[in-house]
């Protein structure tokens, strides 16, 4: 699939070689004009909610659809990160993200050079299974999973949110198919060479699949940092709580302070607005060529 | 990643037979090795709860003591299938789903279309359509629940300077599901139309050069060359939008809690109150089954398509 942000071709839109026909003009104009409307509604809330996150609030309960102010302030900011437990939920948000990243990776990849490279006894069964997966809705099994991990001990632990999203199914088969398009080569005389399968993984392949590592660590990260409902059974306290469940308790605590509570929204949707900014393409192409939802 | 992904599942590249080599039995071990992390989270965390959660729809449990509870064979079944609350519950999911396709498709199409047309600044329109997309649920639903305020939030100031009377959104039953759908549809655009900036790409320039040289005007165009091949991307993009809008739950739990008067409770919020707020773990779990089969029965239906299709 080509990227989205490749030059385009000289062919792709010169006006210039044909006779302008000023209909087209005129189409082409409306076009525009209708995107960048388009647009600006996109933009309003996320401007509303930093716009309300500066104003005075004195000014917000007299005017609250007002956008202009005389005296805009970080207040809410400051107040929001030393008061509050946003520095927790910071912390606790990019330590699940990050393990969980980090270990989907690992263990996806390693099940995905075995599905797709080891030729092993049982492997069309190993298939069917992990297929099966992509048909279970997580959702399904919130109660099941809150009683395994409520005997085991593991609620309001990192442990409850990083296991259960170690293991998708996506994952295997986006290393699998990325693993299988490589040239077979490569396994064949590292393995006449006489390396073991494991070192032909991790010497070999593992460096070389940097775009499906890439595109599996990003979605991972960014589904993990996002997820609500399962964070919000299992983390009941205040100090392991990630940024969406802490958020939802923000709204209560805050009451009626309006620059505060978008002030927190803003400061949560902020790291992964970073993240997508820096992992833009990556993300497009992800998208583009997996599907992941 | 709660994921589904585009291939037509079957069709896993490199699962082929190849000429068995020499040492069938290392390659068992090793490949058995390798799949041994993956396998243990997989069976301990995924399948291991899905058996467990369809063996807890037969009995009676509660999430106040220990162990399944006694037998009750189909009764929760049964019990789903004739309460009104469930079936009401059930129906909100599929007003969300039927309230969020349509644009989610067709305004991802149209917002696809126009940036693909423009010749600079693409990637500002990317931004601004996809960056909701990777905000957490959360911070849309404290920015939304401040919009629509009553009177004073956003959406009704500008009906009011329209002349127009605004609703009382999240407070009237009759709205709150289609405020809750035009929250989501700001959020999640991003996807689809990132989809169909793709589809886009695929599509040969020459057939719009070719089609220009006989006389096509743009609308011609749109409709005769970009939306027929496009249909794979919008057959992608409806199943995977039908699947996630089925999903729902977070955005309306953080709007109105299922509120007013349980008027938006989706299937997994009545789910979660019949497991975590009555404790009735065994009949929450045999609803979980049924709404499991609705989830299975679109996914047939979409492996289905894309199957003729293939």
């Amino acid at each position: 699939m080509a990227t989205l942000t490749v030059p385009e071709a000289p062919t792709r839109s010169t006006p210039a070689q044909a006779p302008v026909d000023p209909r087209h003009r005129a189409f082409t104009v409306l076009c525009v004009v209708v995107l960048v409307v388009l647009a600006a509604l996109w933009l309003v809330p996320m401007l509303w909610a930093v716009d309300t996150s500066i104003r005075p609030e004195s000014e917000i309960t007299a005017s609250p659809a007002t956008w202009w102010t005389s005296h805009p302030s970080l207040d809410a900011y400051r107040q929001v990160l030393s008061a509050g437990r946003m520095p927790v939920w910071y912390l606790n948000s990019f330590l699940v993200a990050l393990l969980t990243a980090v270990f989907a990776v690992v263990v996806c990849s390693m099940a995905g050079f075995a599905v797709a490279r080891v030729r092993f006894r049982g492997r069309r069964i190993v298939t069917g299974l992990v297929l099966a997966g992509l048909l279970i809705p997580p959702q399904t099994l919130i109660m099941p999973q809150f009683q395994e991990f409520a005997g085991l001990h593991l609620l309001n632990t990192y442990w409850a949110l990083i296991l259960p999203s170690v293991p998708t199914s996506v994952a295997v088969f986006v290393f699998a198919s990325f693993f299988s398009g490589l040239p077979g080569e490569l396994a064949e005389s590292a393995r006449i060479d006489g390396a073991g399968w494991f070192r032909v993984y991790s010497r070999i392949f593992l460096p070389l699949c940097k775009p499906a590592a890439s595109a599996v660590f990003i979605f991972t990260f960014v589904w993990s940092w996002n997820n609500f409902l399962w964070p919000l059974l299992t983390m009941t306290s205040a100090d392991v709580m990630t940024i969406p469940v802490g958020l939802n308790v923000v709204q209560d605590s805050y009451g009626i302070r309006y620059a505060q509570v978008m002030a927190s929204a803003v400061l949560g949707a902020l790291p992964l607005f970073a993240v997508f900014l820096v992992f833009q393409r990556r993300i497009v192409e992800g998208i583009a060529n997996t599907g992941i939802k | 990643m709660t994921a589904t992904v585009a291939a037509p599942a079957g069709a896993l590249p490199g699962v082929k037979d190849e000429p068995r080599a020499a040492g069938v039995i290392g390659q068992t071990r090793a490949g058995w090795g390798l799949l041994t992390p993956f396998l243990v989270l997989y069976l301990a965390f995924l399948i291991g709860p899905a058996v467990y959660g369809l063996l807890m729809s037969f009995f009676d449990g509660s999430s106040v003591r220990p162990g399944l509870g006694p037998f009750a064979g189909l009764d929760n079944y049964t019990e789903a299938l004739t309460s009104a609350d469930f079936w009401s519950s059930m129906w909100h999911t599929v007003l969300f789903t039927i309230l969020t396709t349509p644009p989610l498709v067709i305004v991802a199409l149209l917002l696809a279309m126009l940036t693909d047309r423009i010749r600079r600044g693409k990637w500002f329109f990317r931004l601004v359509f996809f960056a909701p997309y990777v905000m957490p649920v959360t911070c849309v639903g404290l920015v939304f629940t401040w919009m629509y305020v009553p009177q004073t939030g956003l959406f009704a100031t500008w009906l009011g300077a329209l002349g127009l009377p605004a609703p009382a959104w999240l407070a009237d039953p009759n709205w709150a599901m289609i405020a809750i759908a035009l929250m989501t549809v700001w959020w999640t655009i991003g996807f689809n139309f990132v989809l169909y900036l793709a589809g886009l790409q695929d599509i040969p320039r020459e057939l719009y050069e070719a089609s220009a040289v006989d006389g096509a005007g743009p609308g011609a165009q749109w409709w005769r060359i970009t939306v027929p091949l496009l249909s794979r991307t919008t057959v992608l993009v409806t199943m995977l939008q039908i699947i996630a809008s089925l999903k729902v739950f977070d955005q309306i739990y953080l709007l109105t809690a299922g509120g007013p008067n349980y008027s938006t409770r989706p299937v997994i919020e009545y789910i979660y109150d019949v497991g975590f707020t009555d404790f009735r773990t065994g009949y929450g779990a045999a609803a979980s089954m049924l709404y499991f089969v609705v989830i299975l029965a679109v996914s047939a239906v979409w492996f289905a398509i894309s199957r003729r299709r293939a």
